[in-house]
């Protein structure tokens, strides 16, 4: 934060609401739109993506919300709808009208999760108005349970874009091969696959939310 | 700066095994997070701000009127905003599978609401004051009233998922949950304000609680 920044801040006596965990009953509150459907069954191109959620201890996360966020599989986020960040731009895909880019999922009494989803374009990195530079396709994840105090933030990536996937900014940015490798579903049985590790050696990786 | 509490956090003992143990990494701002969803009418019904009506009956408890405005981090109103909230009933018991502590339930209670902001940012809720609940985190432990509150500010990155409390709570002072957030302006930022001027005479009593969902990627200009 810059000193102007934090001079407005003191002006307007606006003090960011800081986080609390969700705790263990966030499906009561959250369980309306958590079927984990970001398309309708049927969609062309629908794809499921499941997995487990396991915490620093090997044990079942049984009590998480899962949120995923990504863009359409061609004209993403809306773009040309005005300089990123100045407010929401939702998800456009010309596939179904109703499409939002959103879904979210609770886990289940095994700590395991599904979603439906069909699999985002390439998104251009910054503001696509200015900026070449294109990111490999990626859902975004937030993860809220009880005892995470802030919600985790992690990425999903495919196994079969091995290519875009070597480019991606934010993969060539995990210096270690394994570590990188869980930032990456792969396909199992007619599904992708990702598994998330609260803690530990297997950690997945998160970012600053 | 951060005001958020970190995610190891021992005196809250589920921190313990659920916070990461690595450096997070950092996102740039790409067009994933500078964007976000966007909810609306079809979201919520009508009579889903007044979680005293969801039943076929009035729940007991004390009802309350609780209503602010959600904001961003220059001050400016989000409107269209879906605010969710979730809170245990007056007798401090979830409708929810899991809640074993030994309190009634309420069949005209379920405890869950959502809205939207209207044009200058506003959301209002019409509820009953959830009761102080017992949690295994240590001993004696009881939880202060709260509700839980839902925001998505105005991209991926500035999600909020936090929890509103009560003034003159006696229990904030032994909550880990509350203690958490080290700078006590943050802190207090969470505990709403009786308002007399939202009271609803021989009816309800008014609390307010502004929100400021302040993304790391927002920008803090006057355009929008
Ligand atoms: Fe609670």
């Amino acid at each position: 934060m810059t000193t102007t920044e934090a001079q407005e801040e003191d002006l307007l006596g606006l003090v960011a609401t800081p986080s609390q965990t969700a705790g263990p009953y966030l499906s009561i509150g959250t369980q309306w739109n958590a079927n984990g459907r970001a398309v309708p069954e049927g969609t062309p191109g629908e794809i499921r993506l499941s997995g487990s959620v396991t915490d620093g201890a090997g044990v079942a996360v049984t009590d998480a919300l899962l949120e995923f966020w990504q863009a359409g599989p061609d004209v993403g986020f809306g773009a040309g709808s005005g300089p990123p960040g100045r407010g929401v731009q939702a998800a456009r895909w010309t596939g179904w009208t109703a499409w939002t880019g959103f879904t979210r999922a609770l886990t289940n009494a095994d700590g395991r999760y599904s979603m439906w989803t069909v699999k985002p374009g390439a998104t251009a990195l910054g503001d696509a108005a200015v900026s070449s530079e294109m990111e490999a396709p990626h859902i975004n994840v937030s993860i809220f349970a009880r005892g995470l105090l802030q919600r985790l933030v992690t990425r999903i990536y495919f196994g079969d874009e091995a290519e875009r996937n070597g480019a991606d900014p934010v993969l060539r940015g995990v210096a270690d091969a394994n570590e990188r490798a869980r930032l990456v579903a792969t396909w199992i049985d007619g599904g992708y696959r990702f598994d998330i590790r609260l803690q530990g050696e297997e950690e997945t990786p998160f970012f600053v939310p | 700066m951060t005001l958020d509490p970190p995610y190891l956090y021992p005196d809250y003992r589920s921190t313990l095994t659920r916070a990461p143990s690595k450096p997070l990494l950092t996102l740039p701002a790409g067009a994933t997070e500078l964007s976000g969803p966007v909810f609306g009418e079809r979201h919520v019904g009508a009579a889903a701000a007044d979680l005293t009506r969801q039943g076929d009956g009035e729940p007991i408890g004390e009802r309350i009127v609780v209503h602010g405005r959600v904001l961003d981090a220059a001050g400016r109103p989000l409107a269209g905003q879906l605010v969710e909230i979730w809170q245990a009933n007056a007798a401090g018991r979830y409708a929810h599978d899991v809640d074993r502590h030994p309190a009634p339930l309420d069949p005209n209670f379920a405890g869950a609401g959502r809205c939207l902001t209207d044009g200058d940012g506003i959301y209002r809720f019409v509820t009953i004051k959830p009761g102080e609940y017992p949690w295994r985190n240590h001993p004696n432990a009881w939880r202060p009233a709260h509700i839980h509150f839902s925001l998505f500010g105005r991209s991926f990155m500035s999600r909020l998922v936090t929890q509103m409390y009560f003034p003159g709570d006696p229990l904030l002072a032994f909550d880990p949950m509350y203690q958490s957030i080290r700078d006590r302006k943050a802190a207090e930022a969470l505990v709403a304000t009786f308002e007399l001027a939202s009271t609803v005479e021989e009816w309800a009593l008014g609390y307010r609680f502004d929100i400021v969902v302040a993304g790391r990627y927002d920008t803090p200009t006057e355009e929008s």
